[in-house]
């Protein structure tokens, strides 16, 4: 049944209507998601086609749902309405948001996760800046590529983008339930330890992969989560080993400051509670291979 | 993007927070003029983003306009820890009674922001919250609901400020609270926030981290980078909106993603310990969906560097389209060649994922001896790296 997201899963687009979002839409329905409409107030009523595939227009998330039943909203608008964007789908009280997009204020970011404490956590919020979701063979919200790998029993949980796709296409023979991108930003509404929380509870999950990188705490904080929550076998990976103190390295959340954040202390935190880390993506797949040939 | 002092302090000036006059000088004449301006007794304080000035001798005290020369004129042009000092702050001297901490920051783990205060300020922080972390306050900010007055007073209680400066710090931490909102910053650290011998409050020094993701609504911000000291490379790659960081090694890097790149940075370092100890050259995202003319780009920055020795493309195709990447390498090798400059440094390619078989026979295609193509990530490191090392 994988986590979060399945094949009955009911997605919307907000920003279905722009460049990225009508690419992602198109690949998404290709890949067998069941996307039921898109959001634009502008354009409230109208339609659009997607390879003969018709979806509806809606004024807003509230709409969608009422019309369509959707629980999965995929969030594609610019950085300066993705706050915006993440509120209303907050206020209309949707089960999973996966914001993709890149470049959101962290002050917007932390704006609206406040707002969703405050709300309950009612809504999950996958993101921002992140690839998004995918079950192999089940349902894709975002823009992971359907086509690297089927349906299988290991979970993956990644603040990258395509060090992701780089891992599924590793243990393409063996397969996935759940691909989770968490996104490499300061503030993500989804963290490691969520991800690993669910896919211990997943009976369709046997083991996972956890990809970090340099800059805060969270890899440290998932270690004693692992130590004290995760009876699956876990296998890590961390990135960011020669990269030097002060430059931030591409995501907004990736810099080492002063002694915080580095990949040998991060590495250190998940060896100490038994997770095997890998030196390079390659010999992390191959650790997982190990553990799944074991099994 | 962190901020100098003197960029903090007229910041704190313009968001209406107690701040010392004064002003920035590049040169002793315009250091002249500020004392002129100011009266008196001022100090002459390095502009560098490094700790530790002070020891180093980059702060001084001047009384007039011919002494603010001279101590400008010492400062001005002095390496302090590898930081050329290009600019001094001049500033009026205070009558400094007590020193206390104050900063506003994010705090990652909590999804939130942190205020941090404590009336054991001047020195340390980190210090002073392991030897006594009951003097110091950390406490949490609601995002939404901000820092309002009566916030601001728990802070001020919970840290114990003397009942005598309460109301204005009270005041001072409502003000700065709404500049680190306004100019979406990250970081504002006021260490030390003195008070004056005449029982007055201000922020004597200033800590400033600003979010670059906010750059669409701050177009001021623009104005506070600091050129002279951005790498040229850099420069050039930022205007071809290229993600590139330039590193100290030998191996041009250039891939699809933060995290593969980071990545990559790894297996070269790992496959240069048996190659001579050859290292990164570079970070180099040309990010998702990258087109031809991208990817051509990118390798005409990372080639003129004359520190590379090999260049190692390392893409596995999400959205970026693999034939987009070979093609643009196969352009951009083209279109070296036709500005006449001969292009010597080996290529090794990793191409995998979306349209990889396609990527793969184009540059089969081209037939360019100098482009190797290699189908591991780790072999493809282990090739580049042995590459750089034969071309010392």
């Amino acid at each position: 049944m994988a986590i979060w997201l399945t094949k009955d899963s009911k997605v919307i687009v907000q920003g279905m209507t722009g460049s990225e979002g009508s690419k992602h839409t198109r690949r998404m329905l290709a890949a067998g998601t069941n996307v039921v409409g898109g959001v634009n107030p502008r354009k409230a009523g109208q339609s659009v086609v997607f390879d003969g595939t018709e979806l509806p227009v809606f004024a807003s998330v509230a709409d969608a749902m009422k019309e369509t039943g959707a629980d999965v909203t995929v969030i594609f608008v610019p950085p300066q309405f993705t706050k915006g964007a993440v509120v209303e789908a907050i206020d209309a009280g949707i089960d999973l948001a996966v914001v993709i997009t890149e470049g959101v204020p962290v002050h917007d970011t932390a704006a609206f996760w406040a707002y969703n404490v405050s709300k309950g956590e009612r809504t999950r919020i996958i993101g921002p800046n992140c690839p998004g979701i995918a079950s192999p063979g089940a349902s894709n919200a975002g823009i992971i590529p359907a086509d690297i790998t089927g349906t299988g029993r290991i979970g993956l949980v990644s603040k990258s983008g395509t060090l992701t796709y780089q891992m599924m296409y590793e243990l393409r023979d063996i397969g996935f339930s759940t691909c989770v991108g968490i996104g490499g930003d300061p503030i993500i509404g989804t963290t490691h330890i969520d991800a690993l929380a669910a896919f211990e509870a997943d009976p369709e999950t046997d083991a996972i992969v956890m990809i970090g990188e340099i800059g805060g705490d969270a890899e440290e904080r998932a270690a004693e989560f692992i130590k004290a929550n995760v009876t699956k076998p876990v296998v890590g990976y961390i990135a960011g080993f020669t990269a030097p103190p002060g430059k931030t390295m591409g995501h907004a959340g990736a810099i080492i400051s002063g002694s915080a954040g580095t990949a040998e202390a991060k590495q250190a935190a998940l060896e100490a509670v038994g997770v095997k880390v890998g030196k390079t993506p390659t010999e992390t797949a191959r650790l997982m291979r190990e553990i799944m040939s074991a099994g | 993007m962190d901020l100098y002092e003197y960029q903090g302090r007229d910041l704190f000036e313009r968001h209406g927070l107690p701040v010392l006059a004064g002003g920035v000088a590049t040169t002793p004449q315009e250091a002249r003029a500020i004392a002129e301006r100011l009266g008196g007794r001022v100090v002459v304080k390095a502009q560098v983003k490094v700790g530790g000035r002070g020891k180093a001798g980059g702060v001084k005290l001047a009384e007039g306009a011919e002494e603010t020369v001279a101590r400008a004129t010492d400062i001005l042009g002095m390496d302090i820890k590898g930081h050329t000092v290009h600019k001094v702050m001049i500033t009026v001297t205070a009558d400094v009674a007590e020193e206390y901490y104050f900063s506003y920051l994010l705090d990652r783990a909590n999804r939130t922001f942190l205020c941090i205060a404590s009336v054991a300020g001047g020195m340390d922080i980190e210090q002073v919250a392991a030897e006594t972390p009951e003097k110091v306050v950390k406490a949490p900010i609601d995002a939404v609901t901000g820092v309002d007055e009566a916030k601001a007073r728990e802070i001020v209680t919970a840290a114990n400020f003397p009942a005598e400066v309460a109301d204005q710090v009270v005041e001072v931490a409502v003000g700065l609270w709404k500049a680190f909102v306004a100019e979406d910053a990250t970081l504002v650290e006021v260490n030390p926030l003195a008070k004056t011998g005449d029982g007055k409050l201000l922020l004597l020094d200033a800590k400033i981290t600003l979010d670059e993701n906010a750059a669409f609504r701050h177009p001021d911000h623009e104005a506070l980078v600091d050129q002279s000291a951005v790498d040229p490379l850099e420069q050039a790659a930022k205007e071809k909106d290229l993600n590139y960081v330039k590193l100290d090694g030998e191996v041009g890097i250039i891939g699809n993603g933060a995290g593969l790149v980071m990545s990559t940075l790894d297996v070269v370092a790992y496959a240069g310990e048996r190659h001579g100890n050859v290292k990164p050259a570079n970070f180099l995202d040309i990010g998702g969906g990258a087109s031809a003319a991208v990817m051509a780009n990118g390798l005409e920055i990372v080639l003129s560097d004359p520190s590379v020795r090999s260049v190692f493309v390392n893409v596995f195709g999400g959205i970026t389209a693999c034939d987009e990447v070979a093609n643009g390498i196969v352009q951009a090798l083209a279109l070296l060649e036709q500005r006449g400059e001969k292009v010597t440094k080996p290529l090794v390619v990793r191409l995998d994922g979306n349209n990889a078989e396609a990527g793969r026979a184009i540059l089969d295609g081209a037939n360019n001896p100098l482009v190797q193509r290699v189908d591991t990530m780790d072999g493809a490191a282990e090739r580049a790296a042995e590459l750089a090392a034969a071309g010392v």
